[in-house]
Formats: structure tokens, C-alpha cells, sequence
């Protein structure tokens, strides 16, 4: 037993110096999760705060200008032009130059003086669905404040009723706040199933695989002495991802570390496991790379990190049960915003321990198959 | 050789030349079946979970209605929540029962009909309350939104009811969808996911085949021969260019087929500037893979700076107008920013020669330049 851990000890040294002794490959370990969760982290939102439009203002009047001007008072809204016909507001959009048309129909200003509905169309570049209609709610927002205030400067009755909002855990409702807690399961997976794979696909390619054969090594051994490193490397991308979030975006952490960590070593199991497994299917490191990619990416799509997993069809449903990214994520926001309790997450830890307890022995005996 | 050589010597020597390289490099490519994997499984299984798996619409989202007010009113905004297909509805009795469930995760959000709802509609400034779990922003801006709209059209309904139209709004916001009538995510996500797998098949493939032979040393057996550099590159590319339009093709049909996605633009355009990027990121490709040298650190950096800045940067997911100013600039940095807008201009909106001509220009600039670079540093190690 302790001669087998020692053994164990050895193939971890071993490992470490492999991707700690050449500076690029140093590098490729501490950069890539630190520049890739300031690029989500910057890139990955859906808060517009510069939205440039093209303005058909047909009616012309001291209403249509106050209303305009309200849009623009926003700072959100930017004027491309205005135009005296729909025609010539149309190429704005089709150049991209505007993501939205906003029309003041004739007889605005009147329609508002005899109580009847004013019409304002809000067209929007569907080219990219999602912003626009994000874009098309800001101006109806900014549309219905207008009329409320227009009506209530002039001794209308007041609009009946108004919905008040609270957001708890994420109180400006960020979009940034959900991706990056998100990120610290989403880049160490990313990482650490390339680099698991990857690290059995080189002794393969290299020919040393054989020597660790011949040498006293049990092919669990092997597999634990493979697994130990990415662990340690795993958590360490986290930390690094963690100290991004908490003192680069400032995201007030909620939550225990001693429950995110837990959390976040069963995942690193799982997805070392499933690491270990691709590696056995790989004859090279170009297809250790290829096949890591090809699983990373359906992980990534259906774990939540995106979009809702409640909103899929059943079958994929079932796909997000067996994706350990699916509990990571769920444990890291749950323990970062919402400040969540390690019982509350048991039945996502559990999960976890369960796809670890098949992904490594089904690794171990592949790795047994293939060797024999 | 003492002579010189004939230009139609030289033309066809090349030729041969090239042509043995292809031939091997496509041998190499069907053996591995790898190259199956990534140039057709991948996109496949992409097209497949972009249209079905990434949906951006919310419903059905879990609320606890808490109606403090037994009022009609009160009755009326809460059959609002329960009629909409956005929420699934569940009454609560207390506030605490609803925050229970709310910690828990059980349902998303509280609305909270307070109990002077119906004093307060009277006088005009009813308020309904929404407390709603932010930890996943996106779905719950969305789903706010849906409050807000069920709410007033309870209420402009109910002033229809009473009569007292001055009540609602005063102004008709008409939104209108262009290019996107259905307002369908696939109609964006799945032409974006193009720009993944040429990026995949181009730059990470080529990096790695590359990187493996100077790792092993077999680029340098190569030198010796008389092939020459420029020649080696185009043997290597082809394949992978073919594989790429390979994925194209898969990527077009299948978002037609499966998801009806219209393809306004022409064919033969698409084509083209399909293969301008696919030039570009083989490139970079090989660009990565001399600088680099060893498959692992040409692999992250591969992802580094072509996979990544596609999926994130490109505006395929995330629009580059919600960026921060600085990061925007970034994004243009990126051949994909230009390949995702070509390619949702082409498929949605048509030939629109005022983003086509510059978009596909600068593509064409960058992939001059790469192949430029590629070939000059290939030419570099052999001296």
C-alpha cells in the first residue's frame, strides 16, 4: 500500500515537471483561464449601453421632438439620421449603421391630445434576435415613461397600474454576475480535460507510454498518477478564475469556500474522469484535442452556462443530467450569489460523486483494454 | 541541373510536387478519424444543439403568486401570470412560504399582489410587486419583461372592461422584427456556428498537424527534399480547405432542412467569403504552429486566439455593441467579427453589397497577409 503510494508520488513529480518545466507550456497553464474569463467576463453580456438608431419622425410636432428627446436623454439611444421617409431609413438598417428604426407616425401629437393610442413602430435588426429585442424593450420602456409623464403634465388620469422590481442575489441584475461564478467550473473543465487528455496522448505518441509500462506500475496507478496533477492543476485555475472575479469584477461573494472548493474537487474528478477515458480512445495528441473538443462543446452548450437548461427538449434534458458541468455551475452560483449551504447542494454534490464513480473506473478499464 | 529552367518546367514540376504532397496529407487525414470527427460530427452535432439545445426564449418559468388582496383585481392579475405560457404558476399563502421557495430554487420568482391592490387601483397607483432570483441575469430581465407586459395588458383590458380608456398608456409601441419575423434564436445561432467549425477545421486542425511535424521533425526531412516551402504549405492546406468547405456544406443544408433557416443571400457568395475566412484561419493556423512548435501550446493558443474570440467576440452570441468601448476595438482585431456579420447579412437579410464589399475585403486583406507571414517563416527555418 505504501510502496504503491509512493509509486503514486512519483508519477505525480513526475507529471508536474512535465508541464511546469517549459515556460510556454507554464504559461499555457496560468494565461489562457485568466485572459479567457476576462474576455467572457467583458464580452459575455446582454446590458446594451449604446443602441444607434435611425429616427422617421412624420408628424413633426412639439410631442414627436419631446419624445425624441426623452430616447436620447436615455444615453442609450443614438441618432444615425432622420429621415423624412421610410425608404431612406431603411439602408441604415440594412448596413448595419442603425439596429433600429423608430417611426413617428403622422398625427402623433394629436392622437395623444384626444386620448387616442399613438402610434410609434419600434423596428429592430432581427439579424441578431436576442439584442434586438432587448434594444426594442428599452425603447418601449423609455416610450411609456414619455407618455406617462406627457399625460400626467396635462391632468390625464394616470396609468393604472405599475409592476415594481427586486432582484435578489444580483440586485442590477448583471449579466456579468451569472457568467463569471459560471466560468470557474466552465474554464477548469475546458482546461483540465485537454490537458488530462492530452498528457496520455503524448507518453503515447512519444513512445514513453511503453517505458511507464515496463516499469512497476499498475495501470490504476498510472491512471491516478494522471488524474493527481490535473487535480491540482484544475484547482489552481479555479483559485485564479475566483481571485478574477472577486477583486478584478468585484462580484460580492455570498457564499463558504469550504463548500465551493468541495464542490468544485468532485467536479474536477468528473470531468478528469471523463478526461481519462478520452485519452484512452486517443492514439495522439491531435486526436486527444479533437475528441476533448468535441465532447467540451455539447458540455458547454447544455449546462445552463448560456441558456436555461428547463427551456430544452426532453431528450436533452436527460443530456444536462449526465454533464457534470451542469452541477458545477449550479453549485458555483448558488454558492457565490445566492450564499447557498453545502446541505442545499447535496443532491448536486452527489450527483458528481456519482459521474466520477463511473467516468474512472470506466477509465481505469479502458486504459486496462487498451493496454492488453 | 545546368540548364535553366522553363517556366512550364517549373509549373509542372510544381505541380507534381504539390499534387504528391495533397495526395499524402489526404491520406493521412482519411486514416485519422479524427479529421471524421471534427469535420463532420462536429457540425452536425452542433447544428443539432444550437437549434434545439440553445434556446433564448424563456417560458414556463416557475413564479409563486402571493395574493395578499382577495379583490377582483387582484383575481384578474393573478389569472394574468397563470394564463401566460411564460410563467407556470403556484399560489402561495405567506411571503415566507414564497422566499422559502425562492432560496431553494424551486421557483424563479415572487409576484406579490399587496393588499391594498384594489384601494389603490381605485385611486389610480396600484403597484403588483415582482421579486425575482437575478443569480442567471439574462433569464430573469427576460422574464421580467413578461411580468411587465402581462401586467399591462391585464390592465388595458380592464380599463377596455370599465370603460375608462384615459387609463392606460397613451402612446401604441408597435415592435416590429426585421429579418427574423418568427423572432427565432436558431435563425442567428445556427449561421453563427459556421464561423465555429471553419474555425475548429482551419486554425485548430492545421495548428496541430503542423505542430506535430516540427515536433517530430519530420517538417526538416521535408526541407531536404525539393519541395519547396510554399509548396509543403499548399500541400498541407488543401485538404483541410476541402475538409472546411466539407463543414460548410453540412452547416447550410442542415440549417435549411432541419430549422428552415431562409438563406436570402446568394449561394455562390456565401461561398466565396466562406472561403476567404477559411483561408484566414488556416493562416493563422500556420502561423501558431511555427511560432509555437509543440502541439499542446499550439493547441491553447489556438483556442486562445481564434476559438474563443469567435464564440465570444465575433458577435455570433454576444452582440459587440453591449461591450465595453475598449473591448469592441478588440473585437475588429478578430476575423470573425467580419465572417459572423457577412454571414448573418447572407442568410437573413440578403446581398447586401454595402457590408459584403468591406467585410469581405478586410478578410481577404488578413488572409494575404497570414499566408505572407506563414510562408516566411517556413522559409526562415530552413536557412
Amino acid at each position: 500500500m505504501i510502496v504503491s503510494l509512493l509509486r503514486i508520488l512519483t508519477l505525480i513529480r513526475k507529471e508536474l515537471l512535465v508541464f511546469l518545466k517549459d515556460p510556454k507550456s507554464r504559461a499555457s497553464l496560468v494565461l489562457p483561464p485568466i485572459l479567457q474569463c476576462l474576455i467572457f467576463g467583458y464580452a459575455a453580456t446582454y446590458d446594451l449601453n449604446s443602441v444607434p438608431y435611425a429616427l422617421v419622425d412624420q408628424d413633426r410636432s412639439a410631442a414627436s421632438i419631446a419624445l425624441v428627446a426623452r430616447l436620447e436623454g436615455s444615453g442609450i439611444f443614438q441618432r444615425e439620421g432622420t429621415f423624412a421617409r421610410m425608404t431612406e431609413a431603411v439602408p441604415q438598417l440594412d448596413a448595419r449603421r442603425a439596429l433600429l428604426i423608430v417611426v413617428i407616425g403622422n398625427g402623433f401629437e394629436r392622437s395623444l391630445e384626444t386620448g387616442v393610442p399613438a402610434p410609434v413602430q419600434v423596428i429592430a435588426d432581427g439579424r441578431n434576435s436576442n439584442t434586438s429585442g432587448i434594444a426594442q424593450s428599452y425603447a418601449g420602456a423609455i416610450i411609456g415613461d414619455f407618455a406617462a409623464a406627457w399625460r400626467a403634465e396635462r391632468g390625464f388620469p394616470a396609468a393604472g397600474v405599475t409592476v415594481s422590481t427586486r432582484a435578489w442575489f444580483n440586485p442590477q441584475l448583471e449579466t456579468r454576475w451569472s457568467m463569471i461564478p459560471s466560468l470557474i467550473g466552465t474554464i477548469t473543465m475546458m482546461m483540465t480535460m485537454m490537458l488530462t487528455a492530452m498528457s496520455v496522448a503524448r507518453e503515447r505518441e512519444e513512445g514513453t507510454f511503453d517505458q511507464l509500462l515496463v516499469a512497476p506500475f499498475t495501470p490504476t496507478e498510472i491512471m491516478i498518477g494522471k488524474a493527481v496533477p490535473s487535480m491540482i492543476v484544475g484547482i489552481t485555475q479555479a483559485s485564479a478564475v475566483l481571485l478574477v472575479a472577486l477583486f478584478w469584477f468585484r462580484i460580492p461573494f455570498a457564499g463558504s469556500f469550504f463548500t465551493l472548493y468541495a464542490g468544485l474537487a468532485l467536479f474536477l474528478a468528473a470531468a478528469i474522469g471523463f478526461g481519462l477515458f478520452l485519452s484512452s480512445l486517443a492514439g495522439n495528441m491531435q486526436q486527444a484535442m479533437i475528441l476533448a473538443f468535441v465532447f467540451l462543446m455539447p458540455f458547454m452548450l447544455l449546462s445552463g452556462l448560456m441558456s436555461p437548461t428547463e427551456n430544452m427538449p426532453a431528450v436533452l434534458q436527460y443530456l444536462t443530467m449526465i454533464n457534470p458541468l451542469t452541477y458545477a455551475i449550479r453549485i458555483t452560483r448558488v454558492v457565490y450569489l445566492e450564499g447557498g449551504r453545502f446541505a442545499e447542494l447535496l443532491p448536486d454534490m452527489l450527483a458528481l460523486v456519482a459521474i466520477a464513480a463511473v467516468t474512472m473506473p470506466f477509465a481505469a478499464w479502458m486504459f486496462r483494454h487498451r493496454l492488453n | 541541373m545546368s540548364a535553366p529552367r522553363t517556366m512550364a518546367g517549373g509549373l509542372a514540376g510544381l505541380l507534381r510536387r504539390t499534387r504528391a504532397l495533397i495526395r499524402k496529407e489526404t491520406r493521412q487525414l482519411l486514416r485519422d478519424f479524427s479529421s471524421i470527427a471534427i469535420g463532420i460530427v462536429m457540425p452536425v452535432t452542433l447544428l443539432v444543439l444550437f437549434g434545439y439545445g440553445i434556446n433564448l426564449d424563456v417560458r414556463n418559468v416557475p413564479v409563486a403568486v402571493l395574493m395578499e388582496d382577495d379583490s377582483a383585481p387582484a383575481r384578474g392579475v393573478a389569472a394574468a401570470f397563470e394564463l401566460s405560457p411564460y410563467f407556470s404558476t403556484q399560489r402561495v399563502r405567506t411571503m415566507n412560504d414564497a422566499e422559502r421557495m425562492l432560496m431553494a430554487g424551486d421557483v424563479r420568482a415572487i409576484v406579490r399582489i399587496p393588499s391594498d391592490f384594489a384601494r389603490s387601483i381605485d385611486l389610480g397607483a396600484a403597484d403588483v410587486q415582482l421579486i425575482i432570483n437575478g443569480a442567471d441575469a439574462n433569464t430573469a430581465r427576460i422574464s421580467l419583461g413578461y411580468a411587465q407586459g402581462a401586467v399591462a395588458t391585464w390592465a388595458a383590458k380592464e380599463a377596455e372592461r370599465t370603460g375608462n380608456a384615459g387609463a392606460t398608456g397613451g402612446i401604441a409601441v408597435e415592435p416590429r422584427l426585421w429579418f427574423n419575423e418568427a423572432n427565432d434564436s436558431s435563425y442567428f445561432l445556427v449561421p453563427g456556428l459556421i464561423v465555429l467549425v471553419m474555425t475548429l477545421i482551419g486554425a485548430l486542425l492545421t495548428a496541430l498537424v503542423m505542430a506535430r511535424e516540427w515536433e517530430r521533425g519530420t517538417f526538416e526531412a521535408l526541407f531536404v527534399t525539393p519541395v519547396r516551402s510554399a509548396e509543403i504549405l499548399l500541400g498541407k492546406t488543401v485538404p483541410y480547405f476541402v475538409l472546411g468547405l466539407i463543414g460548410l456544406a453540412l452547416c447550410v443544408v442542415g440549417s435549411k432542412l432541419l430549422f428552415g433557416v431562409p438563406l436570402r443571400g446568394s449561394l455562390v457568395i456565401l461561398t466565396f467569403v466562406s472561403m476567404l475566412y477559411l483561408l484566414v484561419a488556416l493562416g493563422l493556423g500556420l502561423v501558431i504552429s511555427s511560432a509555437t512548435k509543440s502541439q499542446f501550446v499550439a493547441s491553447q493558443v489556438t483556442v486562445l486566439v481564434t476559438f474563443l474570440p469567435a464564440m465570444m467576440l465575433s458577435g455570433f452570441m454576444y452582440d459587440p455593441r453591449s461591450m465595453p468601448l475598449a473591448v469592441q476595438a478588440i473585437t475588429y482585431v478578430f476575423p470573425a467579427r467580419y465572417f459572423v456579420t457577412l454571414l448573418q447579412t447572407l442568410f437573413l437579410s440578403g446581398n447586401n453589397w454595402s457590408v459584403i464589399l468591406p467585410n469581405a475585403a478586410v478578410l481577404a486583406g488578413m488572409a494575404a497577409a497570414l499566408l505572407a507571414l506563414a510562408v516566411r517563416l517556413t522559409r526562415k527555418r530552413i536557412a
